[in-house]
């Protein structure tokens, strides 16, 4: 089975899932008032996970042959050949980074963060990469702290605010 | 009409508003020649900056220029080294980079500049004609029409976004209204499906999402397949001094930059279609019209294939505002991203926009001759130097994108677990990729998704009941519009392979 059926089965699994949600127990809190009025708040999600099935069904059974064959951006099947580890190492310091920003405060977060990505991706000046990193942490911390004024804790939380 | 243009003169010559579409336009080059970093992606950023300029006239010129001045960087970076940074210029790429190869750099950009500048110039006139008119009509509709409209943009979103591959499209609509329906509704007090996750009581961030479905896949992209970035090397030094048209060039392209100035207006105002679509019709079409010498041209460096596709994109991107200042419905993802924006600013697109907040309607047409002046202003004299910030090299390029999507999330939401959700989702929405599902319908049912369950649960309100699909001939007649245009595609592909089947048997 290909992996856009895969993706349409997951899609139909979340839509009964979703569905049996919206039939069978969004209602229960609702207050008897409100069942007088025509629309209930599980009315519109219950037109949506009818008509979501029936789209996964229609993917996932393969009534719809796709069209020419055009080359994919990226062939999946062959995803080992790509850059793979690169990719994952990056999507895990990004929730490094997510789990890290409040704790570690912006500035050490931010310029670990841009360090270390472009140390995974082969850079390897490391002199040059600090200096990037250093300026452009500072500099997108003064445009969403002072310019922007969104507050962004600049220190680890031991360090005051 | 005259009197809405002085309003809009006066507004968009502000100080403050000039500076902004200057910035807009400038900020948009730079960064639409990024590979990876769309129109979409640049507005979604800069969208935590337009809301935190307060003045929703201001802002939305501000991302108006970015608008442009993306869609203009991402043509300079296909045709100097074949990178489109945007979709919308993969046509342009087809004959400006053969023409930049054979030592035409200079004359490609030129064309370029010309072309994208009399679209958005024409795009913009003839919004200012058809817009009010628009408006008017739409002050007809109700909730019920709203309703049905939605379905229909919907519906033509789905319909356009893939040949061949209308049932995925609809199933990642269906995926964004779904989404949208996480969280506590305007009309009704209750957290609906948060699965007792505090974080998403108020839903889905919509900058996240908008961040997790573009910018996010495009950048792992690029690190998993390093030869997609490998024309950003710099290459070798093209002449791009010579930019002079000769006379009879600039009759050559004269009529293909009208005709699809036009076609591509035209194109925008369809919800669903957007500035990709059109410029690769522009192409075919003027493929397809010219003379038989021409046409073997085509691909080989053809100016008339320079022109049509930067035409066409430029008035589809004006054309896309149409729908989204008179109705309210965004006709491409960005303009999805704008509505998103808009609501954020507290302005309501709509027929009530013209009516309650002229200088808005109005400092907005005004600021795309403005941004469409300045870009050509900008762009001629800086191309050599604008093409050396591709040379960055892409490890540096890739951290800073990842970043910069981190930021705008947290921005928006102000929340370190919104972070999670964006790498969550934008995994998810990588796989998406991989399998070939569009993406853009799951944005716009998202951003719809709302609009679409208040107008739907008020004329059941007002009808107490389904009664108003009957009650009312034009909601009936745009539903069944709706249908038609998802069963449409498919019924031809069916008959097209049918047909083809049918001669193979003969042979």
């Amino acid at each position: 089975m290909a992996l856009d059926r895969w993706i349409a089965l997951v899609f139909l699994i979340i839509c009964l899932a979703y569905g049996y949600a919206a039939f069978f127990t969004l209602d229960a809190t609702l207050p008897p008032f409100m069942k007088r009025n025509p629309v209930w708040p599980s009315t519109f999600p219950k037109v949506l996970a009818v008509l979501g099935i029936l789209t996964s069904l229609y993917v996932l059974l393969g009534f719809e042959k796709s069209g020419e064959e055009k080359a994919p951006d990226i062939d999946y099947r062959r995803l080992w050949d790509y850059n793979l580890g690169q990719a994952v190492l990056l999507l895990s310091l990004m929730v490094l980074y997510a789990l890290m920003l409040r704790p570690a405060g912006f500035l050490i977060s931010t310029s670990v963060f841009l360090i270390a990505g472009s140390l995974v991706l082969g850079e390897r000046r490391i002199i040059l990469t600090v200096i990037v990193a250093l300026i452009a942490t500072g500099f997108v911390w003064y445009l969403v702290e002072g310019v922007l004024g969104i507050f962004l804790r600049p220190l680890p939380y031991f360090m005051g605010t | 009409m005259l009197e809405g243009l002085m309003i809009g003169l006066s507004t968009a010559f502000s100080f403050q508003n000039l500076l902004m579409v200057i910035g807009g336009c400038l900020i948009g080059t730079f960064i639409g020649m990024l590979p990876g970093l769309g129109p979409m992606s640049i507005i979604a950023i800069m969208i935590p900056i337009a809301v935190t300029i307060g003045d929703p006239s201001a802002a939305l010129i501000l991302l108006a220029g970015v608008y442009y001045g993306a869609i203009f960087g991402g043509s300079t970076s296909s045709i100097l080294i074949n990178a489109p940074g945007v979709a919308s210029t993969v046509a342009t790429s087809f004959d400006g980079y053969p023409l930049a190869r054979q030592g035409k750099a200079g004359k490609a950009l030129t064309v370029a500049a010309i072309s994208s500048f009399c679209g958005g110039t024409i795009g913009a006139i003839l919004l200012m004609i058809f817009a009010p008119m628009l408006a008017s009509v739409a002050l007809l509709f109700h909730s019920a029409e709203y309703f049905a409209l939605m379905v229909v943009g919907l519906s033509a979103i789905a319909a356009f976004a893939g040949t061949g591959q209308v049932g995925k499209a609809v199933m990642m609509t269906v995926l964004g209204l779904i989404m949208a329906t996480v969280g506590e509704g305007a009309l009704f007090n209750l957290p609906r499906f948060t699965m007792g996750i505090m974080d998403l009581q108020s839903g889905f961030g919509f900058i996240t999402l908008a961040m997790a479905m573009f910018a996010l896949p495009e950048a792992i992209f690029l690190v998993l397949d390093p030869a997609r970035s490998k024309a950003a090397d710099g290459g070798e030094q093209s002449d791009i001094k010579d930019m002079r048209i000769t006379g009879a060039e600039a009759r050559q392209i004269a009529p293909v930059i009208g005709r699809q100035s036009i076609q591509g207006f035209l194109i925008g105002v369809l919800p669903g279609a957007g500035a990709t679509i059109a410029s690769f019709l522009g192409y075919a079409v003027e493929r397809n019209i010219a003379s038989k010498a021409d046409q073997a041209e085509f691909g080989k460096g053809s100016l008339k294939g320079l022109a049509a596709p930067e035409a066409a994109n430029n008035a589809a991107c004006t054309g896309s505002f149409v729908p989204l200042l008179t109705l309210g419905i965004p006709g491409s993802g960005t303009t999805a991203i704008l509505l998103g924006a808009l609501i954020a600013l507290n302005v309501s697109p709509g027929p009530r926009l013209m009516i309650d907040n002229p200088q808005i309607f109005w400092s907005v047409i005004v600021s795309m001759y403005l941004g469409n002046l300045i870009l050509l202003i900008l762009n001629l004299p800086l191309i050599p130097y604008i093409a050396k910030i591709l040379a960055v090299p892409r490890t540096f390029l890739i951290p800073f994108i990842l970043f910069f999507t981190l930021m705008g999330a947290y921005i928006g939401q102000n929340n370190a677990t919104e972070l999670l959700i964006l790498v969550g989702l934008g995994v998810c929405a990588t796989i998406l990729r991989f399998a070939d599902y569009p993406l853009a319908p799951l944005l716009i049912g998202f951003i719809l998704g709302r609009m679409l369950e208040d107008n739907f649960s008020r004329s059941m309100q007002l009808y107490d009941g389904v009664g108003f699909i009957t009650a009312r001939p034009m909601t009936m007649g745009l539903l069944l519009l709706a249908v038609f245009l998802v069963i449409l595609p498919s019924y031809r592909a069916r008959r097209a392979r049918l047909r083809a089947a049918g001669v193979a048997d003969g042979d």
